[in-house]
């Protein structure tokens, strides 16, 4: 079954040599594509998580009546909402890895304490997270003063009027737009192949240059991967907007 | 320091000479009252005179400029007040019930004892049962906020107060955004509690409602109390004129 499937494709780049399906019969591609994938997706939930935190902790700070703290926040978020994703990337690897300490594991070479993929990793979780303050900010200022007063008025703190009322209710506020933010951070991954992380696009663009006829199959994957990829994470996020909804509260 | 003793026989809540601007407003011009415990108190008056704030300085939502609030003998207008001993005693109802709409009725009314009081839950839900079903809610436990009418939130809201265990109450304009038949639920709701000893503070437009509760009704206008007394004599004998064009508008 599985050697007449291979054997099809195998056929297909002989007759159609633009159409090279080479991962789908040469094992040493497929593996290559399924380490990519993995890459692709470890990048993306990192990244994602990351991102979220982030936006919480950079829209809570923004509230602080610490002048510096807020200040702080509106930098960051200015720096990285206003530089392209992939210049920030160039930046973070080159530019800043130069200044981080090295160890050397084996005794003889010395790596930097982050690698390529942790510079990737906290580039991109920190690009999305600006994005994620002003999400997160837009769903806080949502909440009413008046239930954050009547929350006051029974005694409650300001963490816990933070964390119990207003956190839970600009949440629900803030899906649609963090829905959004998350899709496009998934597909900013795929900038990591600058500083070579191996992820997906790192891998098609290495088999199609060492075969050629490869490149259309290539391309074709990858646009099938990335529907996927984000179609799950958008029925994820659509469910989870459906599980928090509220009786009687916004639109049902 | 702040917190002096207080015995039952003094006033429960004590407002002197109370001066209050927003900016350049000035809001209470000098504002002083006594309640005594288990009284029922109206203030009422036209828009912009004061009321409102007035009792949200009781509850130090608003801070004043000069002047001495003591509920039960602590002061509300220090710098070092410890709010959480001032909630403890007051309890707060609003015009809009600002219910929390992600939590049930039930969850509404437990929050506060829970995270504040930080009292045991399963004690925490029996008394709050109890308070639903004292404002005449029972089987409303698990619908949300934007499940119920006015009124029905409105009389949550009240519980969601009760479960603090207060003192004294504040109302302010709590029937104000009511459709007129749910009105008198809330009202109900407001004198029972009257009723069983609860002193109450209440901001409201409802006159009928104030000559029948009130042991005391407060006039003000322009940031002054103009005239009080006790319903019966002020009602009917009103001597400041613009007590008496207020009434005569309004009822």
């Amino acid at each position: 079954m599985l050697d007449a499937f291979q054997e099809f494709f195998r056929e297909l780049a002989q007759t159609n040599p633009k159409w090279n399906f080479i991962y789908l019969y040469d094992p040493v591609q497929t593996e290559r594509v399924l380490t990519g994938l993995w890459m692709t997706i470890k990048l993306s939930v990192i990244c994602v998580a990351l991102s979220v935190v982030i936006g919480v902790v950079g829209a809570w700070l923004q509230g602080s009546p610490i002048k510096w703290l807020r200040m702080l926040v509106q930098g960051y978020i200015q720096f990285f909402r206003n530089t392209p994703p992939l210049v920030q990337l160039l930046f973070f690897y080159f530019a800043l890895g130069q200044f981080t300490p090295t160890y050397a594991p084996d005794g003889w070479v010395e790596v930097p304490v982050i690698s390529n993929v942790g510079w990737a990793i906290l580039s991109l979780s920190f690009f999305a997270g600006a994005f994620n303050v002003e999400i997160f900010r837009s769903g806080i200022e949502a909440v009413p003063d008046s239930t954050k007063e009547a929350a006051d008025a029974l005694g409650m703190n300001r963490l816990q009027i933070y964390r119990y009322i207003v956190l839970p209710l600009a949440f629900r506020v803030s899906l649609p737009s963090l829905n959004n933010n998350l899709v496009n951070l998934v597909k900013t991954t795929t900038q990591a192949i600058v500083i070579a992380v191996p992820e997906l696009l790192y891998q098609l663009v290495s088999i199609y240059n060492d075969y050629s006829t490869a490149q259309n199959a290539c391309m074709v994957l990858m646009f099938i991967v990335y529907i996927v990829l984000v179609g799950i994470l958008v029925m994820g996020m659509n469910k989870w907007e459906r599980g928090m909804r509220i009786p009687g509260y916004g639109q049902n | 320091m702040s917190e002096t003793e207080w015995t039952p026989d003094q006033p429960i809540v004590s407002i002197k000479d109370v001066h209050k601007s927003f900016g350049d407003l000035e809001v209470l011009k000098g504002v002083s009252l006594d309640v005594m415990k288990g009284e029922v108190i109206c203030i009422i008056g036209p828009s912009g005179s004061g009321k409102s704030t007035l009792i949200r300085c009781i509850n130090a939502l608003n801070d004043i400029q000069a002047g001495s609030i003591q509920v039960e003998g602590l002061e509300v207008n220090t710098t070092g007040l410890d709010k959480l001993a001032l909630r403890k005693k007051v309890g707060m109802v609003f015009q809009q019930y600002n219910l929390f709409p992600h939590k049930t009725a039930l969850e509404n009314v437990m929050m506060a004892p829970l995270l504040v009081l930080k009292q045991p839950e399963e004690e925490v839900e029996k008394r709050a049962r109890a308070l639903v079903k004292k404002v005449r809610l029972e089987g409303k436990e698990d619908s949300y906020p934007g499940e119920l009418s006015g009124g029905q939130q409105q009389r949550v809201a009240i519980a969601r107060s009760l479960a603090m265990n207060p003192d004294v109450m504040l109302f302010d304009e709590v029937t104000a955004a009511l459709d007129p038949e749910t009105v008198k639920e809330v009202l109900v709701t407001i004198k029972d509690l009257a009723a069983e000893g609860m002193t109450c503070i209440l901001v409201t437009h409802e006159m009928g409602f104030a000559r029948e509760i009130a042991d005391h009704i407060y006039f003000t206008d322009r940031g002054v109390i103009v005239e009080h007394g006790p319903p019966k004599t002020f009602f009917k004998s009103a001597k400041d004129p613009r007590t008496r064009e207020f009434l005569s508008q309004i009822l």
